[in-house]
């Protein structure tokens, strides 16, 4: 009994502690001051700034949720697509081939940010290839694909060979046999890693950073960075925080308590 | 036949792979070799091995670094410990709760520790560095070790226990050496991250700290492109090195990454 009270205090302290700066925002996202930190009364005008995107001159600060947004899911759908077809591939290797393939995926995940950033950062610069838009996304896709490998492998491990052969020995072209056979039975490790790559690129500063170039492309975190350096934070982003952080904390919660009640329904049968 | 022919499905893969990832890597060596007019030469690391600030800053890089993860694993090892614990959490949404904040964006997480700070008298500096940097990486040091701990075969602690030893023994003896994988996991995940954070550092210490990873921004972002490729180098032989240690480098695909 007194091991489970200790338990759950030290969890308990973990948690607030790793959620204070999170409230201090929530907090703060309802009051005017353009200092975090400052309480000038309650008010939501910053809300509805942000959801009327009037905002004095920071309107670039929508522009930059577009662009992440964008570049999430486009990188995200490349690297889904060229992540499961490369693990079909691996599936099927052996030996050598194998290790040196799984090596080199193992490099962008092991490699820190800045380093991905500064390589990819030099290929571009070596190449003459103007950076913007498509230098980030294939940037993006270079560290989220790896991702997506290793969710559809063991779905590839699990699945039974004979059913894809024995589709085409029905008749049944490639094409469909891949659509109709082995895409269905991938789907839960796909959307799993593209959820993984999603999150990823949403989350990526260092790559973006060095890869963006010079035409004044910002993704919410080079925002938050320049902002943060010219001194003051557009007080637009405590709401918008805030907002993000409910969204995908009711998400996750409906998500799993279901699975909670689930896996206790199965515990009493 | 067949099998050949889908073994060639990786083959776009490999392509991507050489050019976005073995290639950048082979620049970032290229241009450590060369002057800026591209002739070679070895003065960039050596300009990195004689250069007092550059040495200082690395030194201080690697002992936060240190520092930060030894209070990651102190801290994230209990909580993963009792998260996995059938007896003392039986609910998904706990672990849930400590991957959350991961979702969002780092830098104003950051950013909003250190105003926190600032509004109760906390002078930014070490401490404060350090502070942020548990809170930042604690999450990728819970996570690995509460994922290889909720697999382990529960029976050979039952077993050790039946034998006779203390419930501390069993834990030292038995849970502590199953689950040093994920222990070096996120180890793995939180060491060379801390080393290269830039912007983090400098948030949270007011400018006064730098961690090597913003010397290697400040270089490649003035234009000196070979310093700084340099400087990457310099990491990339570390985690060559880190990794060629943990054997990781030859290991098999596995799922299960969050």
């Amino acid at each position: 009994m007194m091991k489970k009270i200790l338990a759950k205090a030290y969890i308990g302290i973990l948690l607030v502690l790793l959620y204070a700066p999170l409230v201090f925002i929530a907090v703060f996202s309802f009051t005017e001051s353009k200092v975090l930190g400052n309480w000038k009364g309650f008010s939501t005008r910053l809300y509805r700034n942000l959801l009327t995107g009037d905002m004095q001159g920071n309107s670039s600060l929508l522009t930059a949720v577009e662009n992440t947004l964008l570049i999430a899911v486009v990188a995200a759908l490349f690297a889904t697509i060229l992540g499961t077809v490369a693990a079909i591939g691996i599936h099927n290797m052996t030996g050598r081939k194998r290790q040196a393939i799984s090596f080199l995926n193992n490099i962008p995940m092991i490699n820190p940010d800045i380093i991905t950033g500064v390589s990819l950062f030099l290929l571009f610069v070596f190449l003459h290839i103007s950076q913007g838009y498509v230098t980030v996304i294939l940037a993006h896709i270079t560290f989220c694909t790896p991702y997506v490998v290793l969710s559809v492998m063991p779905k590839l491990r699990q699945m039974n060979p004979n059913i894809y052969e024995a589709a085409l020995d029905l008749g049944a072209t490639p094409g469909q046999a891949l659509r109709k056979v082995m895409i269905p039975q991938l789907r839960p490790g796909m959307v799993s890693g593209f959820i993984l790559a999603f999150t990823m690129s949403l989350d990526d500063f260092a790559v973006t950073f060095f890869t963006r170039g010079t035409i004044g492309l910002d993704t919410l975190s080079t925002y938050i960075y320049t902002d943060a350096r010219k001194g003051g934070l557009t007080p637009e982003l405590r709401p918008l925080m805030t907002l993000i952080f409910l969204i995908i904390l009711i998400l996750l919660l409906v998500i799993n308590l279901r699975q909670d009640r689930l896996q206790k329904k199965a515990e009493k049968i | 036949m067949k099998a050949v022919k889908r073994s060639a499905w990786a083959l776009p893969y490999a392509i991507f792979l050489i050019f976005f990832v073995v290639l950048p890597l082979v620049l970032v060596a290229v241009y450590s070799f060369q002057d800026g007019s591209g002739r070679f030469t070895f003065s960039n690391i050596a300009k990195f091995f004689t250069d007092k600030d550059t040495l200082s800053t690395f030194a201080v890089s690697m002992e936060v670094a240190i520092e930060n993860t030894l209070l990651c694993i102190l801290l994230g090892y209990p909580a993963a410990w009792i998260l996995s614990n059938r007896k003392l959490n039986r609910s998904a949404v706990t672990i849930v709760l400590f991957i959350l904040p991961m979702w969002i964006n780092a830098l104003m997480r950051t950013l909003a520790t250190a105003e926190l700070f600032n509004m109760l008298g906390i002078t930014l500096g070490k401490g404060t560095l350090l502070f942020g940097m548990v809170y930042d990486y604690l999450p990728f040091m819970i996570y690995p070790i509460y994922n290889v701990l909720e697999k382990m075969d529960k029976s050979y602690g039952e077993a050790a226990a039946d034998l006779g030893a203390t419930p501390w023994r069993v834990f030292w003896k038995v849970t502590v050496p199953l689950s040093m994988p994920g222990v070096a996991s996120g180890v793995l995940m939180v060491f060379m991250p801390t080393v290269s954070t830039f912007a983090i550092s400098e948030f949270l210490t007011n400018n006064k700290i730098k961690l090597f990873g913003t010397i290697i921004q400040e270089n490649i972002n003035s234009s000196m492109w070979n310093y700084g490729a340099a400087l990457a180098l310099v990491m990339l032989v570390i985690i060559g090195l880190t990794t060629l240690l943990q054997g990781k480098g030859d290991e098999e695909l596995e799922g299960g990454v969050i």
